[in-house]
């Protein structure tokens, strides 16, 4: 019996208990005597609910951890004879991945008793016949281990479906015992509702959680093997050659020529995208008629629903070449813009950018009272002394603020670098040459069959934490100051 | 560049010729005419109150004399209204220059977010009648000696106008209005945010203010129209009803509707 | 100055006092100001305009490929020499189905068997993919061995540029893809009409191939489609729920102060981030497998999430007051004023942020290469767990190709995603339009 099966027939169970408990209350209130003042509390599809729920939430919950349980059991069962045989870490956890794999060879070809494969190898021909792949690296012993393993799992499975659908049909018996005249069914139902509510809402504190511990993990791990001082402070990016183990590898993993190229990416894309997008937010909110506004603000809006990918791609076939072929123009032939370089990065991240600095900032003038306005326009002031004088002065924190968060995105901006920005890792002041950044790094290392448990790719995961823990910062200081400015003029 | 020039302006003759006259005026919003034909004259040195119920029109025709009403988008304003000779609606009136000349206060106390100085000092600078610091701090000073608040902020001007007292903040825009040396200063119900001990002390001040400015006010309240002016315009539904000197409005209206209004049976 | 006919007595009124308010200048720097202000809006627009202009221009061409239609013998000679079809049907997979469309061409165009360049120039024309499209056609039908029959092939990516004027003639004939006597029979083919241009469907229903006139977004577009499906599955209950109880009964509180800041960060997080946590999580700790839309589609979710909150929220705060207290007032309890009366109004407003979380969704990259979407897929998934590529990520890997013709069907896979994010959009617009309600 599948698992989807299994959830049919616990929710199947829980309709019978809905019906049933329905009816049950249904009769009780045709009985009931209203003259005594005997009223039913809940009306009868509450009842019915209440008896769902039992039905249902206690077998589920059960089986979530009837299956996590018997899975540690399975996993220490398969550690336990591993390690007994290999006494390397590192071989150990690779020998438990092949045994994985036969178990789920083994489960997918229905290979029981008798008809296990007697070897490894057999094994092997048997599941690539089936367009499984297993390891190559695998003992004999480990088909044995496997083929118990897939027993156990059966096992457990069957005992698991028996006691989830007990557990159902319990609760469903109890339910409808339960069901009385003044049974507060309504309440009970309605608590469970918002319990599903506060449950959902905490998903986002979870994430949070989640990214925090995952990132934390592996970033320790990276720690313990490369020396935090090197990560943070080192000026050579190469971990191409700093094996684990191979010493010396200090210094390779230098974050600061990636952070360097980030900011500096960042800092160009700002300084095109501020100007522009402050500036046209005015336009719109000052000058533009009604009817110019209703036709450009949708299309600059329109840069801002443009995926990224969209906008490397841009960078890389359009932008790029044009700004190499320009400089070769200009200085007669040799180049002096490279097709990859700081500047096409730069100014096409500034282009994703200028909806999302416009529009930040016509929130953040909108919020001047319009009181501000007319008093500085009642003394005679055009409407640009206005707007330099009195409205940008007085929106300045809630600019502050916009400018903050346009400066995190373009910081965690990956794809127009990865495609715009170049890998190459250098120290360089020059914004017409290739320099590369924190999200490029991250892909690169975590792109292409790289062994897990390795520095190179549990970098990633310490720049990640790097790049998290800056933009959170940019973004929650943000909020505030915008917040803080929104509650001075309300 | 004391404030010696308004002496200058007092020594016009009494009898002088109406400061701003509105001629068939009316005011629309979109399709909505919120003004009627409004003849209206406003006599120099002198304190001119509209009153009338909420949503008369009063308060559309003040916004009309300095043209914040182009500030509204769609509102639309026909008929003729002069500063002395000058249509202040022709197309070769500068508005700037014309909000220079009337210049207003508003119902709600509006102090920039910048300190009490540079509230002050903000018209002078725009329009450039200052051209040095001691010039600057002359107009400042004298400006909040006028408007009666030297003595309370003389200690703090560099401190944020917002952090003054609702009566305080709302003298602070009066300093910072005739500090441009308007020649007629427009007022929308400026009193109707204070408590009364904050709504006496303006008052005061606007009856001192007359030697020097025209003042149109706006105000809801009839003791106020009776306290501080010369003249009184009802206004009822966008038109205006009747005017006239303030003491004939209050004690002796002709109109029937002014009589209800100022009876307490409309408004 | 008008002459009023109001102001008779003019004359005797003083004339104020003429200041200088240096209007001159100020207006000046009034209309530097306004010029500043176009300028910038022109220069977003341009780059707007140029944006979709490269984009198009580049890519139009994809959505037609060059094809070759010439009557193929389907020789026995050459699939099955010593007739062992009906013993051994190994034989109809493995014959030299290329000869077979090399032959075709060749004959067609009559040229010598012995002109061993002319021959592989022949059979350049047609690209690669014909083999699986012969093969199909002779195991649907055996009997057709020895028999001739008119097919369409597709011509090699190269041809096609040729064809599309894409490849530049001047360049010495060694440095280029396509030789002159590939031309030359191009051109003869050309001549007899046995070339045309059909709308490339190829490009919306192949898999990935390492031949840019047999790699299509078929694969891709399942994979996206299973992506939105967990998307919409996953976020949006958990989305409205959030919402419902962040605005209808949540007291603030720490706790959910402590929600909204993380709201609104995960709004702001690097989506790249997001990739790192379901390498980590759903990946490395859950034992999902890699490549598969179903992880795709839980990173996704979990960034989706605070847009469809937001837009919840907003949609749940735009229900009047009025309603929820003439439901409490009849004396519903706050949980049937919620689900009863105020949700159903909040649902366009549900919808409509929805879809716009969904188009967002669509067109994210960065998360998806390090769960692995970046994978060579050939065979169109099943379901979610089987592995699968997403579109945003096929253009991205399009991208690495060295090809001209990939070049192509790159901008042409941005203009189906850019159709795509067009429909969702205006979907939502219409759906808002309709739907608008003033209280």
């Amino acid at each position: 019996m599948s698992t989807g099966w299994l959830i049919a027939i616990v929710i199947g169970i829980g309709a019978v208990a809905y019906l049933m408990a329905a009816q049950k209350a249904r009769g009780l209130a045709a009985a009931a005597d209203r003259s005594k003042g005997e009223v039913p509390h809940s009306l009868p599809a509450y009842h019915g609910w209440f008896a769902f729920i039992l039905a249902t939430l206690p077998a589920i919950a059960l089986f979530l951890v009837w299956s996590f349980a018997t899975g540690f059991i399975v996993e220490g069962k398969i550690t336990a004879e591993v390690s007994s045989r290999i006494a390397d870490p590192a071989q150990a956890s690779l020998a438990v991945g092949i045994v994985h794999d036969a178990v789920r060879a083994l489960e997918a070809l229905g290979l029981t008793g008798d008809k296990v494969p007697p070897t490894f190898l057999a094994l092997r021909e048997a599941a690539s016949a089936a367009q499984f792949s297993i390891s190559e690296a695998g003992a004999d012993y480990m088909v044995t281990l496997a083929a118990e393993v897939s027993n156990d799992h059966a096992m457990y499975r069957i005992i698991g479906q028996i006691l989830v659908v007990l557990a159902s049909a319990g609760g469903a018996y109890f339910a409808y015992r339960q069901v009385r005249l003044r049974l507060r069914a309504r309440n009970k139902v309605e608590r469970v509702v918002l319990s599903t509510l506060v449950v959902a809402s905490t998903v986002a504190v979870l994430t949070t959680i989640g990214i925090v511990l995952s990132m934390l993990g592996e970033t320790i791990r990276f720690f313990s093997e490369v020396n935090p001082l090197g990560f943070f402070f080192g000026t050579v990016w190469d971990p191409r050659f700093a094996a684990a183990g191979s010493g010396g590898s200090e210094g390779q993993f230098g974050l600061i020529p990636l952070l360097a190229g980030t900011l500096y990416i960042a800092a160009v894309s700002m300084l095109f995208a501020v100007p522009i997008g402050l500036m046209s937010a005015i336009y719109m909110g000052e000058y533009a008629s009604p009817k110019v506004r209703s036709i450009v603000k949708p299309l600059l809006e329109l840069l801002a629903g443009i995926p990224t990918i969209v906008y490397g791609i841009f960078a890389l076939i359009t932008m790029g070449p044009f700004l190499r072929d320009l400089s070769a123009a200009l200085a007669g032939g040799t180049p002096f813009i490279q097709a990859q370089s700081v500047l096409t990065a730069g100014l096409v991240m500034g282009v994703m950018l200028i909806p999302l600095v416009s529009s930040l900032s016509d929130d953040v003038i909108t919020a001047v009272p319009r009181a501000m306005r007319d008093g500085s326009l009642a003394l005679g002031a055009t409407r640009s002394e206005t707007i330099r004088r009195v409205i940008l002065p007085a929106a300045l924190p809630g600019i502050v603020g916009a400018l903050l968060l346009t400066g995190s995105r373009a910081i965690g901006e990956t794809m127009i670098v990865v495609l715009a920005a170049g890998v190459a890792a250098k120290l360089t002041i020059n914004p017409l040459e290739a320099m590369t950044t924190i999200t490029v790094k991250i892909v690169s290392q975590l792109t292409g069959d790289l062994e897990f448990n390795s520095p190179q790719t549990l970098v990633a995961f310490a720049l990640g934490l790097t790049l998290f823990v800056v933009t959170l910062g940019m973004n929650i200081y943000a909020l505030y100051i915008v917040r803080k400015y929104r509650e001075q003029y309300e | 560049m004391s404030l010696d020039i308004a002496s200058s302006q007092a020594s016009a003759p009494r009898n002088a010729p109406p400061k701003m006259t509105g001629d068939k005026v009316c005011v629309f919003y979109g399709a909505k005419q919120a003004l009627f034909d409004v003849d209206l004259k406003v006599e120099q040195y002198s304190v001119t109150s509209l009153i009338g119920p909420s949503g008369c029109g009063k308060s559309t025709f003040l916004r009309s004399l300095n043209r914040m009403n182009d500030t509204i988008d769609g509102c639309r304003v026909t008929g003729k209204i002069s500063l002395d000779t000058d249509d202040i609606y022709d197309p070769s009136i500068d508005v700037v220059e014309l909000r220079a000349r009337v210049g207003m206060v508003f119902q709600k106390p509006n102090p920039f977010p910048k300190s009490i100085y540079e509230n002050v000092a903000y018209g002078p600078r725009i329009h450039g009648l200052a051209r040095t610091k001691s010039d600057t701090d002359e107009i400042v000073h004298s400006s909040l000696r006028r408007a009666g608040l030297w003595n309370e902020v003389k200690d703090r001007l560099n401190e944020p106008g917002t952090g003054l007292s609702g009566g305080q903040q709302q003298r602070l825009c009066i300093a910072r209005a005739i500090a441009t040396r308007p020649e007629v200063l427009l007022m929308d119900e400026p009193c109707s945010a204070l408590d009364p001990i904050a709504t006496a002390v303006i008052e005061e001040l606007i009856d001192e203010l007359r030697e020097n400015f025209t003042i149109v006010i706006v105000t809801h309240s009839m003791q106020q129209a009776a306290r501080v002016s010369q003249k009184t315009a009802f206004f009822h539904l966008g038109k205006l009803i009747e005017e006239g000197k303030t003491e004939d409005i209050f004690t002796n209206p002709k109109n029937k509707q002014t009589q209800d209004y100022i009876t307490g049976r409309i408004g | 100055m008008t002459d009023s006919a109001l102001a008779p007595s003019a004359m005797a009124a003083p004339a104020a006092q003429r200041r200088d308010f240096g209007l001159k200048r100020r207006h000046a720097s009034e209309a530097r100001f306004r010029f500043y202000g176009i300028t910038a809006i022109v220069i977003g627009l341009a780059f707007l305009i140029i944006l979709f202009v490269s984009i198009i221009s580049k890519g139009y061409t994809a959505f037609v490929q060059t094809s070759i239609t010439v009557p193929v013998e389907f020789s026995e000679q050459i699939i099955d020499k010593n007739n062992e079809r009906a013993t051994d049907p190994l034989k109809l997979r493995a014959a030299n189905y290329p000869l077979v469309a090399r032959n075709a061409v060749a004959a067609f165009l009559g040229i010598d068997p012995t002109d061993k360049a002319a021959m592989k120039a022949a059979g350049d024309l047609v690209s690669d993919s014909s083999r699986v499209q012969l093969r199909e056609i002779v195991q649907a039908d055996p009997s057709i061995v020895g028999q001739t029959r008119t097919v369409t092939l597709l011509a090699s990516g190269d041809i096609d540029s040729a064809n599309k004027g894409q490849i530049d003639l001047s360049v010495a004939e060694a440095n280029r893809k396509v030789s002159d006597k590939q031309l030359e029979l191009l051109n003869q083919l050309k001549e007899k009409g046995a070339v045309s241009m059909p709308f490339n469907w190829g490009l919306l229903t192949f898999g990935a191939s390492s031949r840019p006139e047999s790699a299509g977004l078929g694969v891709a577009l399942i994979g996206s489609l299973f992506m939105m499906l967990v998307v919409l599955i996953v976020s949006l209950p958990i989305g409205v729920a959030a919402s419902i109880y962040l605005e209808e009964f949540a007291r603030k509180n720490r706790f959910t102060d402590l929600i909204e800041v993380n709201i609104n960060n995960l709004a702001a997080v690097p989506s790249i981030v997001f990739g790192l946590l379901g390498l980590a999580v759903f990946i490395n700790f859950f034992g999902m497998p890699r490549s598969a839309p179903i992880v795709g589609g839980l990173v996704l979710s979990l960034m989706t999430l605070p847009t469809i909150i937001i837009a919840t929220r907003a949609a749940l705060r735009s229900v009047p007051p009025s309603i929820r207290t003439a439901a409490l007032g009849v004396g519903a309890s706050k949980t049937q004023m919620v689900f009863d009366h105020v949700l159903p109004l909040a649902v366009p407003g549900i919808l409509t942020g929805t879809i716009i979380g969904l188009a967002r969704a669509l067109g994210e990259t960065a998360p998806l290469l390090l769960i692995g979407m970046v994978a060579f897929v050939a065979d169109m998934p099943q379901n979610p767990l089987q592995p699968a590529t997403a579109l945003p990520v096929q253009i991205f890997m399009w991208t690495n190709e060295a090809e001209r013709a990939f070049v192509e069907r790159t901008s042409g896979a941005i203009i189906v995603l850019l159709v795509f994010l067009a429909i969702m959009n205006i979907t939502a617009i219409v759906l808002r339009r309709r739907f608008e309600r003033r209280w």
